[in-house]
């Protein structure tokens, strides 16, 4: 299914690239191996086969459209920040002046007020949802914890400086629903439930993080994993399932991708979250790299040095639109289902797809792509019969 | 050498590349440094095409050997046709474009393609798929038909002849977009 299907969709995604800021270096040769090869001759090896997989090798090598994702994107135009100044250069003293008058507000003014905020957020939000949770399970409660929960959002998302447009709020995700969305930070969540409540799923933490866990939960039904149930599928959609069967539960808030991209693609959607069943409810997040940038590089920056570097930002600004629900169709496996909602959020993004898994990051890629490669040029090795007649497209899946 | 210069910008987006690739960041890349991409982790001849960056014994590789590898690829301009050429060959004229590829086979080095090293290639780019004896007739074939001297090995001026209706200038370079 992936590989060579992979290789097609990729080159076919190059082309229609939704006006996001990727730099292409390279004119990438888009024909498919049938043609490149075989155009050549009549399907037998010829020592010029070597040529098509060195250029492609050669290409990967100069420019890859997966490692780019997990890399900040590139700004047409500086934004004052050095963190952004990789490819411009000094232009003119007033410039300068300019910048260093901006690093003094940012870092003097910006950090202090927003770190303050920040504080005054958290530290309401352990209190607020401890105080709420000695109450007895009731409508009450569920209505404070909301407020709770909407509140310090609210003073979080102020503490990052954050402009938030949400778009078509009739689609906001319901009660017992699913919503699944694009990931590229931590703060994703933050920037959801300062519009409305969701129930959070992740695994436990210690520290800090840890303590806001353990308070909100006993508010407001989160899903908590400890670690070594997460390892465990089975389990983790049980519960998940139990949770969207009650009506009356706040929608779950998953991130399909599993792991932080860098605002400019979505990456494969994992399937689990689309066996659970119930209705999902995709939303689309799309930062603004102009003001700053969200996107957090876990390899290259632990979360304090994240934080810190969202809050010397200009501000996060960013577009979230809420899209009407999708369930999965009779016979449609949750794969297909998985990338289906993920091309729907990719348009409405203006993001790119790429078939690819966000495990990449730091995993290694399977084999079985490779053996697919290796299987179609096979194929083109040792067709039996007809010379020459090629039927374009046949490759199959 | 009436070649087009490299622009400023090219090298910069290159450079920029390279140390991104350079996850120890100490300058040089290492075989598992370009493992790490994907497109070429799954290329069936990936491994033969990241083992032409290194030199004999060596396990690292700087900027400059680098750029000296990618430089096969760049395109070759018109005036880079004409006959006379005083300085030393550029790295990615026809006959060192051929003769890059000419390395992707010899894997032992000795400037010959014998039936082994031949077998050994396209063992790696069929992978499980065709059974040896399928793989030995198609490599008897092909070295059958290039062999002029009959050494049942492939050499580099056997390979030039055997390539030489072949757009190589066209199938082995990377243009760049600005």
């Amino acid at each position: 299914k992936e590989g060579m299907g992979c290789e097609i969709k990729l080159r076919s995604v190059l082309r229609t690239l939704h006006g996001s800021n990727t730099c292409c270096i390279i004119e990438r040769d888009e024909t498919p191996m049938e043609k490149e090869i075989a155009s050549l001759h009549r399907m037998e090896f010829q020592f010029s086969d070597i040529f098509y997989f060195c250029r492609k090798g050669f290409e990967a090598i100069v420019e890859d459209e997966v490692t780019q994702r997990f890399s900040s994107e590139e700004l047409v135009s500086w934004n004052l920040l050095t963190r952004t100044n990789v490819n411009f250069h000094y232009v003119s003293l007033r410039l300068t002046v300019v910048w260093v008058i901006g690093v003094i507000v940012r870092y003097c003014f910006l950090l202090p007020l927003r770190f303050t905020l920040a504080a005054i957020g958290i530290t309401s939000m352990i209190v607020g949802t401890t105080v709420v949770g000695q109450l007895p399970n009731s409508s009450l409660k569920n209505y404070l914890s909301e407020v709770v929960h909407l509140t310090c959002s609210r003073i979080l998302v102020r503490a990052l400086s954050g402009t938030i447009h949400y778009h078509n709020k009739e689609n906001k995700p319901q009660k017992g629903g699913i919503c699944v969305a694009n990931h590229t930070s931590p703060i994703d969540a933050i920037i959801l439930t300062n519009d409305g409540c969701y129930a959070m799923v992740g695994q436990v933490h210690g520290g800090l993080m840890g303590v806001i866990q353990r308070a909100t939960v006993k508010a407001c039904p989160h899903v908590w994993f400890e670690r070594s149930e997460i390892k465990d599928r089975h389990l983790v959609t049980k519960r998940l399932r139990e949770h969207v069967a009650d009506k009356n539960k706040l929608p779950i808030l998953i991130f399909p991708e599993g792991t932080c991209i860098n605002n400019t693609s979505v990456m494969m959607f994992k399937k689990g979250s689309f066996e659970i069943g119930g209705t999902i409810y995709p939303v689309a997040i799309k930062y603004d790299p102009q003001f700053g940038d969200a996107f957090w590089n876990s390899s290259k920056y632990n979360i304090v040095s994240y934080l810190l570097r969202i809050m010397t930002s200009w501000a996060i600004v960013c577009h979230v639109w809420y899209m009407p629900p999708m369930v999965r169709k009779d016979g449609e496996d949750a794969v297909q289902f998985a990338n289906r909602v993920r091309s729907a959020i990719a348009r409405q993004g203006g993001l790119t797809e790429l078939p690819w898994d966000g495990g990449l990051k730091r995993a290694k890629v399977k084999d079985s792509f490779k053996e697919e490669q290796q299987k179609n040029y096979s194929k083109m090795l040792v067709r039996n019969g007809s010379q020459g007649s090629l039927s374009a497209g046949t490759e199959s899946d | 050498s009436g070649a087009k210069p490299i622009s400023h910008s090219q090298i910069t987006r290159l450079y920029s590349r390279f140390t991104s690739l350079d996850k120890g960041e100490n300058g040089t890349l290492s075989r598992e440094d370009f493992q790490r991409i994907p497109e070429l982790a799954i290329n069936p001849l990936g491994d033969r095409i990241i083992n032409a960056f290194f030199s004999e014994g060596e396990d690292q590789v700087n900027f400059r050997g680098f750029m000296r590898t990618l430089a096969h690829f760049r395109p070759i301009e018109d005036n880079e046709k004409s006959k006379d050429q005083n300085g030393p060959e550029p790295l990615n004229s026809r006959s060192n474009k051929l003769h890059f590829a000419f390395r992707l086979y010899d894997l032992d080095k000795d400037d010959k393609i014998s039936r082994d090293e031949l077998l050994q290639v396209l063992r790696m780019m069929v992978g499980v798929n065709i059974s040896d004896e399928q793989l030995g007739s198609i490599a008897d074939r092909t070295i059958q038909e290039a062999d002029q001297d009959g050494d049942c090995a492939i050499s580099f001026a056997e390979f030039v002849k055997v390539l030489e209706k072949v757009d190589v200038e066209q199938k082995m370079s990377i243009r760049f977009l600005h």
